[in-house]
C-alpha cells in the first residue's frame, strides 16, 4: 500500500516517511532503545565521552528513561577541534566509508565520519526531508548545494536518489547554466542557499526569463538563516513554494529537520536526532515551547555519535499536532545563534578568522567591525577597519594597497568575497563588555 | 629648505573635513595651504601650517592619525609654460614626483607649488643647481604675512 502512495504524485509519501507519523508512545520506545545503544557505543569507544561519564559516576545503565538524557555531559564544537581529526570516532577507520569537513575558527576544519549504515540513515532522513517538501518520484531536483567536503551537496544527492527523484548534480555556481538547465530539463525542484536562489531570480530576469513561467515548483533552502520576508519574495518572484531545511555537519549534515507543506516550523526527524532545548547560560533543560539553545543527540549514528551536542542555534520546540499529520515535533525557524559565528552564503564565519587576517597584514590588531547586509537578496559582508598610524600614509596609492591586502587576506581565509573599508580612528563604537564585532543588517527591511 | 606637511586620514563622507580644521583653528594655528586627495571611500587631507608640531599634537590628541612628510615648495613663473619648465627640469633629472599641488597664494609674478618627492634632498639639490627657487618655511611665512 505504501508503494502505491509513493507513486501517487499528489499527497502521497515515500515509505521512508513512515517514522514521521509514529504514535508518540512508539516513537518514545524507539528513541529510548536507540539512545541506550548510542550511549553504550560512545562509552565503549570514545575516550573523551567515557571520561566525562566517569567523572559524573555514570554508566550506560544510568539511562533508564528518555529523560535520563539530561544527566549526560554536553558535547561542544571545541571538542571536535580538540580531538581533531579523528578523536571522536567510535568505529575503526575500516568501517568508515566517508569523511566530510567544514570550516573551523582558525582554518582547522571540523571532521565528521560516516559508516555505510550512517550514509543509509543520512539518505533516509534526506529522502524524508525532500518528501516533507512535497517531492516524490518523477520530480527533477537540481542540486545546487556544493559537492565536496561540504555535507550539503552529497547529502541532498543521496536523499534525492533514495526518494527516487531525478537528480541534476550541478553543484554551486555558474548561474547562467543553472537557469538554462532549470528551463531545458523542466526542473521541478531546486536546492541551494536562499541568497543564491534570489540571485538566480535576478539573473534569470536579466536573461529575459520569468521564473514563474518555468515548471519549477519547490525550492529547498538551507545552510543559512533567512527571513519570512525573503520567503515571501522568493515565492512571489519565482512562483514556487520555498521550504526551510535544517542540518549541521556535526550531527549528519542536511536532513536533521525540514518544513512541510504547512510551513509552520521544521519537523525534526527525532527518531534519529533527539532534540532538547536548554538555557544556554545554565545548561538546564527547558520545556517544549520555551526558547533556548537547541541540543541534539544522534540516536543512530555509528562512526561519530554526538551526545547532547550544543548547536548554538536558538529556537523552541513545538509539540502541538501539525496540519500535515506528522507526529514528530517541530522546531521554530532559527533566528539567531548563541555565539558569534555567522553564516554567509552557506559559509561559516567566525570573527576570529577575520582577526587572524587583519593581524597577519598589519602586525597588530586594529579595531574592526563586520557588517552584514543583504543586497537584492544576496548576502554581503564588509569589514570596516580603523586606520592606524602604522599603516597610514600620505599617499593614496599606499592606502589603497593596504586596503587591497587586508581584503585579500580575509578572502583567502574565508573563501568568499568581502568588501573592505578603511575608516577613521575611533569611529567604530567601543563596547564595555564583549566587543560587538558583527553588525547584522540582513533582516532589516527584509 | 624642506617643509613639514601634515596628512590626515578622513572618511569620504559629508562633514568630515570641518572637524580637524576647526580643531587647529581653535588653537590659533593658521593654515598656509592644503590639498585634499580622495577616493570613493576615503580622503587624505594634506596641510601646511605655521606650527606644524603643535598642530600635529592637537590633531593626534583629538584622535586623528597624523602623518608627517617632508615636502618641497618651489616657485615658478606665473605664466603659460612656467610649470612645464619646472617639470622638465625634474623629469630630466629622473626625479619621481609622488604628487603635487599649488600654493593658494602668489608672490608677485611667481606661483608657489608644493611637491612631494620620493627623495626630497636630491630634488632640492637638482632644483637649486638648475636655478629654480626653492621656498623655505620662513620665506613662506613672510609671503603669507605680506598678503
Amino acid at each position: 500500500m505504501l508503494t502505491e502512495l509513493w507513486n501517487d504524485a499528489e499527497g502521497g509519501f515515500h515509505p521512508a516517511s513512515a517514522p514521521d507519523f509514529l504514535p508518540e508512545t512508539a516513537l518514545k520506545q524507539v528513541q529510548l532503545r536507540r539512545l541506550r545503544a548510542v550511549v553504550s557505543l560512545a562509552y565503549d569507544n570514545v575516550a573523551l565521552f567515557r571520561a566525562r561519564m566517569q567523572e559524573r559516576d555514570l554508566t550506560p545503565d544510568s539511562i533508564q528513561r528518555i529523560e535520563d538524557i539530561q544527566q549526560l555531559p554536553f558535547t561542544v564544537k571545541a571538542d571536535l577541534r580538540d580531538t581533531y581529526p579523528f578523536g571522536l570516532f567510535a568505529t575503526p577507520m575500516s568501517d568508515v566509508v566517508r569523511l566530510h569537513a567544514s570550516s573551523g575558527t582558525t582554518g582547522k576544519p571540523i571532521v565528521v565520519a560516516y559508516t555505510r549504515e550512517d550514509v543509509g540513515v543520512w539518505s533516509e532522513v534526506m529522502a524524508r526531508t525532500l518528501a516533507c517538501c512535497g517531492l516524490h518520484r518523477g520530480d527533477i531536483l537540481q542540486n545546487a548545494f556544493g559537492y565536496g567536503l561540504f555535507t550539503g551537496g552529497l547529502g541532498a544527492h543521496y536523499g534525492a536518489e533514495a526518494l527516487g527523484a531525478t537528480v541534476v548534480p550541478i553543484s554551486g555556481g555558474n548561474s547562467d547554466r543553472q537557469i538554462m538547465l532549470i528551463r531545458d530539463f523542466g526542473v521541478s525542484a531546486l536546492c541551494c542557499t536562499p541568497s543564491y536562489f534570489t540571485y538566480l531570480i535576478e539573473r534569470a530576469a536579466e536573461l529575459g526569463i520569468d521564473m514563474r513561467s518555468l515548471p519549477l515548483r519547490a525550492g529547498i533552502f538551507g545552510a543559512e538563516p533567512w527571513t519570512d520576508g525573503m520567503r515571501d519574495h522568493i515565492e512571489d518572484a519565482a512562483g514556487i513554494k520555498a521550504y526551510d531545511i535544517y542540518g549541521l555537519s556535526e550531527i549528519i549534515g542536511p536532513g536533521v529537520a525540514s518544513e512541510c507543506s504547512a510551513q509552520q516550523g521544521l519537523h525534526i526527524f527525532e527518531d534519529h536526532f533527539y532534540p532538547e532545548i536548554i538555557d544556554p547560560e545554565t545548561g538546564k533543560a527547558l520545556p517544549d515551547g520555551e526558547e533556548g539553545e537547541l541540543v541534539l543527540t544522534t540516536l543512530s549514528k555509528k562512526a561519530m555519535p554526538m551526545i547532547r551536542y550544543r548547536t548554538r542555534d536558538i529556537t523552541s520546540l513545538i509539540s502541538e499536532p501539525c496540519a500535515c499529520g506528522r507526529t514528530i515535533r517541530r522546531m521554530r525557524r532559527i533566528g539567531r545563534r548563541s555565539d558569534d559565528m555567522f553564516i554567509i552564503r552557506g559559509v561559516n564565519v567566525f570573527p576570529s578568522q577575520v582577526e587572524a587576517a587583519l593581524l597577519a597584514v598589519e602586525g597588530t590588531l586594529p579595531h574592526y567591525q563586520i557588517i552584514l547586509t543583504r543586497d537584492q537578496g544576496l548576502d554581503q559582508m564588509s569589514v570596516e577597519v580603523e586606520v592606524t598610524p602604522e599603516v597610514f600614509s600620505d599617499k593614496i596609492r599606499a592606502l589603497e594597497d593596504v586596503r587591497a591586502r587586508l581584503a585579500k587576506a580575509i578572502e583567502h581565509i574565508l573563501g568568499i568575497r568581502v568588501g573592505l573599508r578603511l575608516v577613521e580612528p575611533r569611529s567604530i563604537a567601543r563596547s564595555e563588555g564583549k566587543a560587538k564585532r558583527v553588525i547584522d543588517r540582513r533582516n532589516e527591511g527584509a | 629648505m624642506k617643509l613639514q606637511q601634515l596628512s590626515l586620514f578622513l572618511e569620504n563622507r559629508p562633514g568630515r573635513l570641518g572637524a580637524p580644521l576647526e580643531a587647529i583653528a581653535k588653537e590659533g594655528i593658521n593654515i598656509l595651504t592644503l590639498s585634499l586627495a580622495d577616493t570613493a571611500q576615503f580622503g587624505i587631507l594634506r596641510l601646511i601650517v605655521r606650527e606644524w608640531d603643535k598642530a600635529k599634537q592637537v590633531l593626534e590628541d583629538a584622535g586623528w592619525v597624523v602623518n608627517l612628510t617632508e615636502v618641497v615648495a618651489v616657485d615658478v613663473l606665473d605664466r603659460p609654460g612656467g610649470l612645464a619648465e619646472a617639470l622638465a627640469v625634474l623629469e630630466g633629472a629622473g626625479l619621481n614626483i609622488e604628487y603635487m599641488y599649488a600654493f593658494s597664494l602668489r608672490r608677485g609674478d611667481k606661483a608657489i607649488l608644493i611637491f612631494r618627492f620620493e627623495d626630497p634632498d636630491r630634488a632640492i639639490a637638482v632644483l637649486l643647481e638648475k636655478g629654480l627657487h626653492v621656498v623655505d618655511g620662513d620665506e613662506l611665512l613672510s609671503v603669507v604675512s605680506g598678503c
